[in-house]
């Protein structure tokens, strides 16, 4: 059996009962809602259909912003890790501050972001890269001290410098944890973003986080849902496309 | 496979180059441990050691496990501290010093996965500067040698056991070093191909002579490869015991093992070895 048969079986199970109970009025009936709340697969589809300019356009809007994002913490992440994993002391200073900053809801300082950078598109950037920060620090750090410390007493006694050892050993063991930091980092980046412009966009362009905002206090469902879905593709996609990479790049595992 | 056991043992030289000759005498380098002590912490593994390994003599170690063979290995390449007394290597003691001087061998074969069995084999050679291309030829040329051949671009998970070991062994002489410590480094391998290795190494050995500690559980294989063989207490690691080998690294290995003087001092090396395991 192909891998992607149970999932999508999976999918459209849930979507047929969904389409079921949604059109029949019992899923409104059992939560005591309004019918227009609870939408149906089939007028989410249709509604995905029709906004297809709008919400393709603010999807790149969004992708745009993960992506940047994402690249960021990507790099300040790995250069932390690497530098954390140098310096004993600086790792023991800053590692609980590390956690700690964890701990900030982004909800309590997207707004002096905003007040920050504006309404553009840096405290989006920010925001995402501070959350794709963590995971990639954490999981990288991981990784360099998972380093078989008889490998480096070989590269040692085989007169490999500090320099060649990060490269040919610690570099290459890390690897795959950074992938794993990426990959949660990718899915959490999507949620950011949302998040950044919900708290502050010019709708029309400001990105699917505007746009949820917008049809969430309209009771526009059909639409916010079509939204959810394309903000899912574009989790999915991004996550695939790292596990490809990952596949490429880590061939010895 | 069986093709990893073709070995021939009469052209076994070994032509790589000892780098650091340029320092190192002629004769090659020695190794003179003095009073030798060394702790984990509370765990006293070594307590007044005295070795001397002349130069190019094959000098073997046996021992209970756990005694501490591996961490006087790390000791006289450079890789750990004593906490007592000295060690010399070619007449220099400094730990960047030894460690300059000696290849280590470690017990695992810690082969690198993401390198090719090539690439593993010619690291040191890397580490030294040599470029990717220069450093494979170098290390390609030995692989038919050591029974390797058409497992150049193999990745280490792919080779059996021996295949490994060999590919680790053949990154230690290639680092070009005057010293070699070897960590059991035919343990993994079957008892064919083992007695082959150890022919092979004989060979090498007496065409390029290297000074070289050898540490093993196999008390035949110590006096067949070693000079002398040295046999260490349980912990903390004291010598109890030095033999002279009756005919080391002799032309036919099968006639030397069971000439009756090699199985005198086989049968005196299992008493002292029994001894020390008390
Ligand atoms: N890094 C370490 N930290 C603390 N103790 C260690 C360390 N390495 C080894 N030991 C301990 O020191 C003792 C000697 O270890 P070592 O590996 O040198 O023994 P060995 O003679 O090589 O044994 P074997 O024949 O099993 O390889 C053992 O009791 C071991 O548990
Ligand atoms: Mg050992």
């Amino acid at each position: 059996m192909k891998r992607w048969v149970l999932p999508v079986l999976l999918v459209a199970i849930t979507l047929g009962a969904w389409q079921i109970a949604a059109s029949t009025g019992a899923l409104a009936q059992l939560f005591n809602l309004e019918s227009f709340l609870v939408p149906s697969p089939a007028e989410v589809a249709s509604s995905l259909w029709d906004n297809r300019a709008l919400l393709a356009e603010n999807a790149w809007v969004t992708l745009r912003e993960v992506l940047a994002g994402f690249g960021c913490g990507l790099l300040a992440g790995v250069g932390s890790a690497v530098a954390l994993h140098l310096s004993e002391t600086l790792r023991r200073a800053t590692y609980p501050l590390l956690v700690a900053s964890q701990a900030i809801p982004i909800v309590a300082i997207a707004p002096i972001l905003i007040v920050l950078f504006g309404f553009g598109v840096w405290p989006k950037l920010v925001i995402v890269a501070l959350v794709c920060f963590f995971p990639i620090t954490v999981n990288t750090l991981d990784g360099l001290r998972a380093v078989d410390p008889d490998a480096i007493k070989l590269m040692r006694s085989l007169d490999g410098s500090r320099w060649q050892i990060f490269r040919r050993v610690e570099a290459p063991t890390a690897l795959p944890y950074t992938f794993s930091g990426a990959k949660v980092a990718v899915a959490v980046a999507v949620i950011g973003a949302v998040f950044a412009e919900w708290a502050g966009s010019s709708v029309g362009t400001g990105g699917l986080g505007a746009l949820i905002r917008v049809d969430n206090a309209l009771l526009q469902t059909s639409r916010l849902f079509a939204e959810v879905f394309v903000l899912a593709v574009i989790a999915i996609g991004l996550f695939g496309l790292l596990a490809l990479a990952e596949r490429r790049v880590v061939t010895w595992r | 496979m069986r093709q990893d056991t073709s070995m021939n043992a009469e052209t076994g030289a070994l032509r790589v180059p000892q780098s650091g000759t340029a320092q190192a005498a002629p004769e090659g380098d020695g190794v003179a441990i003095r009073g030798l002590g060394h702790a984990y912490g509370e765990l006293q593994t070594i307590e007044r050691l005295e070795l001397e390994v002349e130069p190019h003599a094959v000098v073997g170690l046996v021992g209970p496990s756990g005694c501490g063979k591996s961490t006087l290995l790390e000791l006289i390449c450079g890789l750990r501290e004593p906490s007592a007394g000295t060690i010399g290597v070619g007449g220099a003691s400094s730990a960047p010093e030894r460690l300059a001087r000696c290849a280590y061998m470690p017990q695992r074969d810690l082969l690198l996965p993401w390198y090719s069995a090539l690439d593993n084999a010619g690291l040191a050679l890397r580490n030294q500067g040599r470029r990717k291309g220069a450093a494979r030829a170098e290390a390609a040329e030995l692989f038919g040698r050591f029974g390797l051949a058409g497992f150049e671009a193999t990745a280490p998970a792919e080779l059996s056991g021996g295949m490994r070991q060999r590919v680790a062994f053949l990154r230690t002489l290639l680092a070009g070093k005057p010293v070699l410590a070897l960590d059991e480094p035919f343990a993994a391998l079957d008892a064919i191909t083992r007695a082959e290795m150890q022919e092979w190494l004989a060979g090498a050995l007496r065409t390029d002579p290297r000074t070289v500690v050898l540490v093993t559980h196999d008390v035949e294989e110590a006096l067949y490869l070693c000079d002398r063989v040295a046999v260490l207490s349980a912990r903390p690691g004291r010598i109890i015991a030095e033999l002279r080998a009756p005919d080391p690294r002799a032309e036919d290995r099968d006639a030397a093992v069971t000439d009756p003087a090699f199985v005198a001092v086989r049968e005196e090396a299992m008493r002292a070895l029994r001894e020390g395991m008390r």
